[in-house]
């Protein structure tokens, strides 16, 4: 089931970014890996959702065992490489090392991960591969949507000796990892690169522009009882969908951009041009919020707000990508509100209309428009969990996310396991690639039944 | 993925990684965790008479920022009674019958080595470590380093303990000595079917200096202890080259000293041991580490092309020669690589103070260099700034005197930055010439000396 590595078109605007936290050389990494120490019961290891074994790793780069550094690291976590990139390592690993209550930087963990997986595939790129079982089982997994959790699950699944089958229905694989990372660190290539080591594991499958639906099997389309009853289990990757409108009038039309949609043209779109674009005001609070404000402001926007309806000590965004966004240059405002767009009359957008705010509503009277060529709203993302609930005893919870058993991420349907996005509402990667690695151990030991 | 059993006198070990005797093979559980965390063997804490410890035992050397550099310790042999270690090694040899287990011995008299030879066969012991070693309190009684230290009572218990035994017999050296060959000899020459070295170096760890008080304090008194840990490697490792080139010792040796990871013990191995043993690493980090000294010595052979780590005993002995032998005519020099000197001039320093003021700061006119302390100065110093990433702004890159460069080293073990400086080979003639080959022409002479030396080489000096 080989097939040819995946790339990417030339030429997109995230190519421009520079990478801003480079990868260590072998010096550096010696040196910061042997300022750890190597800690028994180490609370950076329960920090980790996958769980790597922190000490172990680190205290392997310390000693010149690189190789096994990244082994220890991928048995944890098969996307270690992006997840060296990408985890919010300052509340995650790093925020629990020691060294912070000592009053003293805490060890660069992300950036030795990053160091170790990489230089260890440079070193023998087979090098987990050599590990993968002998014998195949036959079995076959279908896994829907190809972001971080699809893909942990394919590959543990692979390694196990099992095939999987990963359907995407977007061109490019990779899901978020993809197409919403920050590219400051991590560009789509980094993502491309990574799903690409993972296929050569052998055993996977990923069709793109494939859309697996509640019944439909028509042309790029899959339903999901084709998938049950060609497959033996069924992984739900799916992650959320749609950005979040405001539904205010004069919304629809040119400038106006879901923040996703938009990183996804910046990240991906060769076209995509900023061009004219003097000011940017970004609606919302969390990290899509952050991060597409921050990136505009590194893509030369020269005034990029960031709009929120609450106070400061309301957002949701982390405190550390806040802080980095305003060095870059994006200025927030808190209790401000938008209530409509005035456009133009040939159409564009003339500019966005704030209102001041009091625990997060609008203060009668205090419209005013503040002129901005770019509106991008990052207030949620929609649920895509409707397909999951086609399987007869999957279930959904108040908030649309799928329930799963937390050890084996199954859902109420014996042979359909879920995972990332879409059962957790939206966390980050590497909660996704732990969801797909506890769904693809539950499927072994169901296969091995 | 390379075959890492051993065989070591006949027995077959799961891997070279054995505990030494010490506290960390001190009991039945402690030695089981151990094989489960992947040990392959262990040298029991050596058993006698039961003795008694004192309070504290234990010192370390801290270096910078890195703890327990080096260790000291005066701790006696095992402080439990005989029937219960025996009764613990009789239920792990049970429990792992593939891995080694070596009982360390350390007695008195003929009927003393007779009846716990007997014991430690009984309960399943593979092979026997006579503790000829340990540097403090047991000395004071006649035994341990007391007997290593002795060439003739080393080879007269070593004959005793051959006779009464029936499973290979290994004997422990002590550092403490001038020459480790004689006792080497004197343990082969007695029967030993194997050695192991080195047991501990006659150490003070520091001094209290409020109280007065050596390190570690008993009571406001202390006593010379035993050292070991990274900082001893470098010793174990000359004694270990010392008997493994000697060619009337043809036994497999047990390396010790130092060992803490997967690159020490494959350096262990190189230079003749079969076998290594470790004790301060896992006093210091626990029995977990030798995950990572499995798997890194695995990888290397791999890398190495060596399918067994048998391949790789001794692969470095032939290499380790007198000084006499070496060729006078190899001559590097030293080279800076310009795009990673980050301009610290620690390697000026280094070789103004410490070597052949043949660094130079660009810059001076030849007056200043003059003033600073050079005698010869190169046609041109280049004013070159620093580049390299992380380098420090307006700083410049030190410049090399090829031609006054003695090619020793200094300035690329004193730079901060990994491989900015390389020695780069400058041959001094195209055939090997040592000053042994001088010897035997009559070459050896270097003039500039003692007028009494210059008269009996009239040929030379003529
Ligand atoms: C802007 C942005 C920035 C982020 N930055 C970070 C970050 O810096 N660090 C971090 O750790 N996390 C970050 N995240 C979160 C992270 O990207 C996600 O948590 C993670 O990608 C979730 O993985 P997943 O596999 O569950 O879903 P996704 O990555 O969303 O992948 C789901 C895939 O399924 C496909 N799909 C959906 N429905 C179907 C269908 N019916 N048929 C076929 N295919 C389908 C989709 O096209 C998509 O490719 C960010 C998220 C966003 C939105
Ligand atoms: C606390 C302590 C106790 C030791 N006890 C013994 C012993 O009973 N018998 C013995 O042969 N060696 C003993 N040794 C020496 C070790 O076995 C070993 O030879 C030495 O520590 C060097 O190895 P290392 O650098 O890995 O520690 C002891 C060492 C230490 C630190
Ligand atoms: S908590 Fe910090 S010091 Fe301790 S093991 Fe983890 S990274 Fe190392
Ligand atoms: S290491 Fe254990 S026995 Fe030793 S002093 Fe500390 S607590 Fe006591
Ligand atoms: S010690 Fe190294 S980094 Fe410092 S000046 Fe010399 S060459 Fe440059």
């Amino acid at each position: 089931m080989g097939h040819a590595p995946f790339s990417l078109p030339k030429g997109r605007l995230e190519e421009g970014f520079e990478d801003k936290r480079p990868r260590y050389s072998d010096g550096e990494a010696v040196t910061e890996a042997n300022r750890c120490i190597y800690c028994v019961d180490a609370p950076c290891i329960n920090a980790c959702p996958t769980s790597i074994d922190i000490p172990t790793f680190i205290h392997k780069i310390a000693t010149g065992n690189v190789k096994g550094a990244a082994r220890t690291i991928f048995d944890a976590n098969l996307l270690g490489q992006s997840c060296a990139r990408v985890c919010p390592v300052e509340v995650l690993c790093v925020g629990d090392c020691v060294y912070n209550h000592w009053g003293r930087e805490p060890i660069q963990i992300g950036r030795l991960q990053r160091y170790a997986t990489e230089r260890a595939l440079e070193l023998d790129r087979d090098l987990i591969k050599k590990n993968k079982r002998a014998t195949k089982s036959g079995k076959k997994v279908a896994c829907i949507g190809s972001g971080p959790a699809s893909l942990a699950a394919a590959g543990y699944l692979s390694l196990m000796g099992h095939e999987a089958v990963v359907f995407e229905k977007r061109a490019v694989p990779g899901g978020l990892n993809t197409t919403g990372i920050a590219p400051y660190k991590m560009d789509a290539q980094g993502s491309v690169d990574e799903l690409n080591w993972i296929l050569e594991l052998g055993d996977i499958e990923v069709r793109t522009g494939v859309e697996i639906t509640a019944s439909d099997d028509g042309d790029g389309q899959v339903s999901a009882a084709t998938l049950l009853q060609d497959f033996d289990a069924v992984f739900v990757g799916i992650g959320l969908g749609a950005d979040s409108a405001l539904e205010l009038p004069d919304e629809a039309g040119a400038g106006v951009y879901g923040a996703v949609e938009l990183i996804e043209q910046l990240k991906l779109d060769p076209q995509a041009s900023l061009q004219g674009v003097t000011r940017a005001v970004v609606v919302g609070g969390g990290n899509t919020a952050i991060d597409i404000a921050h990136e505009l402001a590194i893509l030369g926007v020269p005034e990029v707000y960031m709009a929120y309806r609450r106070g400061f000590e309301r957002l949701s965004a982390y405190d550390h990508e806040i802080e980095w966004g305003r060095t870059d240059g994006v200025r927030v405002r808190v209790n401000a509100v938008p209530t409509g767009y005035q456009r133009n009359p040939d159409g564009s957008l003339k500019g966005i209309v704030l209102a001041d705010a009091e625990d997060g509503k609008a203060k009668a009277g205090t419209d005013k428009l503040m002129e901005c060529q770019l509106v991008a709203v990052a207030i949620g993302q929609a649920r895509l969990t409707g397909l999951a609930k086609v399987f007869a005893g999957v279930e959904l919870d108040a908030k649309g996310r799928i329930v799963v058993d937390d050890a084996t991420c199954r859902t109420g349907h014996a042979q359909v396991f879920a995972g990332g996005d879409c059962v957790n509402g939206g966390k980050e990667v590497v909660n996704a690639v732990e969801h797909g690695k506890r769904a693809a151990r539950a499927m072994d030991a169901m296969f091995s039944k | 993925m390379a075959d890492l059993t051993i065989d070591f006198c006949g027995i077959k070990s799961p891997n070279p990684f054995w505990l030494a005797s010490a506290p960390p093979a001190n009991s039945g559980k402690q030695v089981q965790r151990a094989f489960e965390a992947g040990w392959g063997g262990a040298v029991w804490k050596t058993l006698g008479n039961p003795i008694v410890n004192v309070s504290s035992r234990f010192g370390a050397l801290d270096y910078g920022s890195t703890r327990v550099m080096g260790f000291n310790n005066i701790e006696l042999i095992t402080d439990r009674p005989l029937e219960v270690n025996l009764k613990e090694m009789a239920e792990t040899k049970k429990l792992y019958p593939k891995h080694t287990l070596v009982a360390s011995l350390m007695v008195e008299t003929k009927e003393e080595w007779k009846e716990i030879i007997k014991k430690v066969e009984d309960v399943g012991s593979d092979a026997i470590e006579l503790n000829f070693g340990c540097p403090h309190g047991m000395c004071e009684r006649g035994m341990g380093s007391a007997v290593g230290q002795e060439p003739k009572v080393l080879k007269e218990i070593t004959g005793w303990v051959k006779d009464f035994a029936s499973i290979p017999v290994i004997v422990k050296l002590t550092p403490n000595v001038g020459d480790i060959v004689e006792p080497a000899l004197a343990g082969v020459y007695g029967g030993a079917d194997s050695l192991s070295l080195i047991n501990t170096i006659k150490s003070i760890i520091g001094v209290d200096l409020d109280n007065f008080v050596p390190y570690p304090n008993v009571g406001n008194a202390s006593s010379n202890g035993g050292y070991c840990g990274p900082a001893v490697k470098p010793i174990a490792l000359h004694f270990l080259g010392q008997i493994a080139r000697h060619t009337h010792i043809n036994v497999p040796i047990s390396g010790i000293g130092g060992i803490s990871n997967w690159r020490d013990a494959a350096e262990f191995i190189a230079l003749g041991s079969t076998s290594v043993q470790v004790c301060t690493a896992v006093m210091h980090h626990g029995y977990r580490i030798v995950e990572d000294m499995i798997e890194g010595l695995s990888d290397y052979l791999d890398s190495q092309g060596m399918s067994s780590v048998m391949e790789l005993v001794g692969k470095a002995v032939p290499q380790y020669k007198d000084w006499g032998d070496l060729d006078l005519n190899h001559h590097t020099v030293a080279e800076i690589d310009e795009d990673k000197c980050i301009g610290c001039q620690l390697c000026y320093v280094a070789c103004m103070d410490g070597a052949h003021q043949c660094i130079h700061i660009p810059g001076r006119s030849k007056e200043e260099s003059f003033k600073a302390g050079h005698e010869y100065m190169p046609d041109h110093v280049p004013d070159r700034p620093v580049t390299a990433k992380g380098g420090t702004p307006g700083a410049r890159i030190p410049f090399v005197h090829e031609a006054e460069c003695v090619g020793c080293n200094l300035c690329s073990l004193v730079c901060p930055v990994p491989d900015c400086i390389s020695m780069v080979e400058k041959r001094r003639g195209p055939d090997p010439e040592t000053w042994n080959d001088r010897i035997r022409k009559g070459t050896d002479f270097v003039p500039g000396g003692l007028d009494a030396t210059k008269r009996a080489h009239p040929k030379m000096s003529g």
